[in-house]
């Protein structure tokens, strides 16, 4: 279904009708008033794919799975149901120990640059620590050359003058790369960033988003968790929209911005704030906010705040079809009346 | 011409820190503001922009010294510091912190929370006050039947309304605003935007927006001023801002920033910004600056005319040096 | 470059653990370098001192004599140097102290590394355990356990350990659980490093700060402990420790003889050390915890003053013809 697939072999990672529930704590009050446990909904069924040499956007506001689909497919968390494959492989169920060496293929970038690092840990350190996790690279000269060749990788040029650093020596850009190069210096297949960039300065944003782009064309698989549409519409290859557990909109990059299929999706853009203070369109403001997900609504989750919902809405839950708007054989929306 | 509603003239301001270090952190700010009127404070982290809005309302340490004028309606209430501030704190300037909607106190009610600087600045009190604090939800887009709710009740956008509500108890007339949608979703940000376009637009209240996320001071805000390292880069209508830039790091900054629709490459500034313990002898941003010439290290620019309402502090707006450049 | 000078708003220490942490922690503040000053002083006493003294229990004088120049602190009730016993005194106390604390330490860390650290069931039954631990009085504890395993001072360091060592198990199981949750470890975690690696590499070494506070706290409890033991009847016989000082001077009514000599220099010396301990202990709890410093409510506000001499010019400049100066076609940015 990926537009750019070649069909010959498998995607990096392929994800198929992922589910992750929560048990909510009852509390006293609440397992003596025998109240139904709640449960919370966090992925209900989530399916994409990711090539090598590409990077799909999963994009969303707070709520919406992204994060938790990404600990799923790092294998932090054990999925209630469904599949996750890397290169063919079932990873779904594996235990800690097959895991362990698919932990150097699979990679994460966190949100926070100034808590990645440990603030004891030198950058020499932090780089080499996951080749002694894995035993990797024995003699002293060999680690360090794949330690400076990692801080390299990342941007962090001439690699000397960062290899004996502190954290708190180093910006938030700085610390990122090498969050990056830790990250790099297992010859990982698989990147997953979570809001890479969210917390920094914009003049240092563009940076680490094109030392992703780069290592993208030098054919890893990126899969970008962010709020932020404007990124996802410079950076990434497709775009992927979740709404309370579900994606309802996904399709090149581009295209999902220019032609949105879905409602939320079209109220979303409408929304973002753009660079051109004479550029002020409409801006379609959903009322309310995202509703609890341990109470999904009935019928199509997104209903009660949709602009265009007929009672329909409320009696089917859509999945992702190719719709009669889209432009593009991969742009797939969840919604019954853009089909 | 009439006196704007705030004009602020050379601010300083200074943080002692321990070790006899002295940090330069605001470093001669001028702007104004008219009534009515939405103003942005756009920079980066460490450029000084919260720092000059705490020192609007006088909300500084015990380690901070500030030099420089802020005239209010034409009275300088910054004249004998703490002492001249506080009778305009929050009757006549508010201010919402960054992070105001987790600034709660949890075991007291919404209603009472709003009603409490009524009672203390002697606005209103006891039936009336509480009356007030419903209007003043209404006028947020809560009802006002939920100032006997808690805060854990709200959701973090009705927190935030709240937290505006709450700044708005004494009827200021300027209000602060200190990245007030950075923690919010895209969604509940449009929602929070729109209110404090209408209150400015309704109400007449003036608002100063502070951020660093241009695109909503582009959508916000009519006048603003860029910020680097303590000072202020180029001020003047977004249009100008944005459509013909006159300070380098401006045209950067925008150019930096993800558009939804942009063309064009995003572009990032390298290096850092400077040190704000040592004196800068030239301009700030020299060092990044990719349209440097010879007196940019050396020679402090000054904050020059460019157009109506419109303010630069670059060399290269100055008829005198531009031939050289 | 420090980033907390070019990042800083209104600067605030950061409470990290950054290497060479307790060093500043002890050496920035002045109590703390008395302290531990102090307590050295102590210590090099209590090691050195018995050597050079001799026999302590010497009878060298008639009972109670009082200060004169041949002794400085005069006699107790058997006629021994009072000095002399002090110095001797100073090795047990502090002995015990040090021994009492490093036995909670033990405990307490471990229970709480392991708590925090697995939660859950774990954690569950180590805090049960904890409870029951805390509940228990003390003074009747040790009674009972001096009567039933008899007064050594291996029982009392054993007993002054066991019973102390909770709060420095749930200080360090609150402290594990926020460290488990950094974003660092949750990399490390991520990554494939294992339990251990998480635990001495990462964890210990940033709860070190707080484990070092408490012990230091920890010596202070157990010095007093020990001497409201021992002066209860239940100390070691054969050991002299400061708490003996005092209970002999009692037995012997040191009162009814006006000898304050035996009895007050004991006490002072417990009370300067304990005192030490605390200001130490305090000091780099404070470093950890910047917010302990309470600046933020003080009165005083932040003062004004003049403008520097360096202003800004803003001359009535003529609007020079629009040079597209900033170049908003020309002069990108850099990609890289």
């Amino acid at each position: 279904m990926s537009a750019n697939g070649d069909g010959a072999s498998p995607p990096l990672l392929d994800v198929e009708s992922l589910v992750m529930h929560y048990p909510v704590p009852r509390g006293l009050v609440g397992t003596l008033a025998r109240r139904p446990k709640g449960v919370v909904h966090a992925v209900e069924g989530v399916t994409f794919q990711v090539r090598e040499g590409e990077m799909l956007a999963l994009v969303g506001e707070s709520g919406c799975g992204k994060t938790t689909t990404a600990q799923s497919v790092l294998r932090m968390v054990d999925p209630t149901s469904g599949a996750i494959r890397f290169r063919g492989q079932d990873i779904t169920r594996l235990g800690a120990r097959e895991l362990r060496p698919l932990r150097r293929e699979i990679q994460m970038i966190y949100q926070d640059p100034y808590e990645s690092l440990d603030p004891r840990f030198r950058v020499r350190d932090t780089v080499e620590e996951p080749l002694d996790v894995h035993n990797l690279a024995g003699a002293k000269s060999e680690r360090r050359q794949h330690i400076l060749d990692a801080l390299v990788r990342a941007g962090l040029t001439p690699p000397e003058l960062y290899i004996d650093r502190f954290p708190h020596e180093l910006s938030g850009g700085q610390r990122q790369r090498v969050a990056i190069a830790a990250s790099l210096v297992l010859n990982p297949k698989l990147l997953l960033a979570d809001e890479p960039v969210s917390m920094l300065d914009v003049s240092v944003r563009a940076g680490v988003l094109h030392l992703l782009d780069g290592l993208r064309q030098e054919g890893l698989g990126i899969l970008m968790i962010t709020h932020d549409l404007s990124t996802a519409a410079h950076f990434a290859n497709r775009i992927a929209v979740m709404y309370l557990g579900r994606i309802v909109e996904e399709g090149p990059a581009q295209e999902v911005v220019t032609n949105p299929q879905h409602p939320y999706t079209k109220a979303l853009l409408s929304v973002v704030p753009k660079r051109d203070p004479q550029h002020r369109s409409r801006p379609q403001i959903l009322q309310g906010e995202t509703p609890d997900p341990t109470h999904i609504p009935v019928g199509c989750r997104f209903h009660p705040r949709c602009p265009i919902a007929i009672p329909e809405c409320k009696q089917v839950d859509p999945e992702l079809r190719r719709t009669s708007g889209s432009r593009s054989p991969g742009h797939r929306a969840a919604c019954i009346r853009a089909w | 011409m009439n006196e704007p509603l705030i004009r602020v003239e050379d601010l300083h301001v200074w943080f002692d820190l321990k070790g006899g270090v002295e940090l330069h952190a605001v470093r001669g700010v001028s702007f104004a503001l008219e009534r009515g009127e939405r103003f942005g404070l756009v920079g980066e982290s460490g450029c000084g922009k919260t720092t000059t809005i705490l020192a609007l309302m006088g909300l500084l340490p015990p380690n901070a010294s500030v030099a420089g004028a802020v005239y209010l309606d034409g009275e300088n209430i910054l004249e004998h510091g703490e002492e001249t501030v506080s009778p305009h704190r929050w009757k006549d300037i508010a201010m919402i912190f960054q992070g105001a909607m987790n600034a709660f106190n949890p075991v007291k009610t919404v209603g009472k929370q709003i009603v409490e600087p009524m009672e203390l600045h002697e606005v209103a009190e006891g039936k009336e006050a509480w009356k007030r604090a419903g209007e003043l939800l209404e006028t947020v887009g809560i009802s006002a039947n939920r100032t006997r709710r808690y805060p854990h009740e709200f959701s973090g956008g009705m927190r935030q309304r709240a937290a505006i509500a709450m700044s708005l108890a004494c009827s200021p007339k300027v209000l602060l605003a200190d990245e007030p949608t950075t923690a919010l979703d895209v969604m509940v940000q449009a929602q929070i935007l729109e209110l404090l376009v209408g209150l400015s637009n309704d109400f007449g209240l003036s608002l100063v927006l502070v951020t660093h996320d241009l695109p909503v001071v582009a959508q916000v805000c009519e006048q603003a001023a860029v910020m680097y390292a303590g000072e202020v880069m180029e001020s003047g209508p977004l249009d100008g801002l944005y459509h013909d830039p006159r300070h380098p790091y401006t045209r950067l900054l925008f150019a930096a920033t993800p558009d939804l629709y942009g063309e064009g490459e995003v572009v990032s500034i390298p290096g850092a910004p400077p040190r704000l313990d040592r004196e800068i002898p030239g301009c700030p941003f020299a060092p990044r600056c990719d349209r440097t010439f010879a007196p940019c290290p050396d020679v402090k620019p000054r904050y020059l005319v460019v157009g109506p309402d419109r303010h630069a502090a670059c060399h290269l707006n100055d008829p005198a040096l531009a031939k050289a450049s | 470059m420090s980033s907390a000078f070019t990042a800083a708003e209104a600067p605030e220490v950061t409470a990290e653990a950054r290497p060479g942490f307790l060093r500043t922690a002890i050496l920035g503040e002045r109590q703390a370098i008395v302290g531990i000053v102090v307590i050295v002083a102590f210590i090099l006493i209590g090691v050195i001192g018995p050597f050079v003294t001799g026999d302590p229990k010497a009878k060298v004088g008639p009972v109670f004599q009082p200060p004169s120049g041949s002794h400085l602190l005069g006699l107790d009730g058997g006629g021994a140097d009072m000095v002399k016993l002090l110095v001797n005194g100073a090795r047990v106390s502090l002995l015990v102290g040090f021994a009492a604390a490093f036995v909670s330490i033990l405990i307490g860390g471990v229970v709480g590394v392991l708590a925090g650290f697995f939660g859950g069931k774990t954690d569950i039954a180590l805090m049960r355990l904890t409870d029951y631990f805390l509940v228990i009085p003390d003074v009747p504890l040790m009674i009972v356990a001096a009567a039933l395993f008899g007064r050594s001072l291996r029982n009392i360091i054993l007993i002054i350990g066991i019973i102390y060592w909770t709060t420095t198990a749930r200080l360090l199981r609150a402290q594990v659980k926020s460290i488990r949750e950094r974003i660092y470890v949750r990399r490390a975690r991520a990554m494939g490093a294992g339990n251990s690696r998480l635990i001495f590499r990462h964890i210990l070494p940033q709860v070190a700060p707080l484990v070092v506070a408490n012990t230091v706290l920890l010596v202070a409890t157990a010095i007093f402990a020990e001497t409201f033991i021992t002066f209860l009847g239940l100390g070691d016989p054969s050991a002299i420790s400061w708490g003996r000082l005092i209970e002999n001077a009692f037995t012997d009514d040191a009162i009814l003889n006006n000898a304050w000599w035996a009895i007050v220099p004991p006490g002072v010396c417990v009370a300067i050390v304990v005192l030490a301990a605390t200001m130490t202990g305090a000091a780099i709890e404070e470093a950890l915890n910047p917010r302990l410093a309470v600046g933020h409510l003080s009165v005083r506000r932040f003062r004004m003053r003049a403008l520097p001499s360096i202003g800004r010019v803003e001359p009535p400049a003529t609007l020079p013809p629009s040079t597209g100066a900033a170049g908003a076609t020309s002069g990108k940015g850099t990609k890289r």
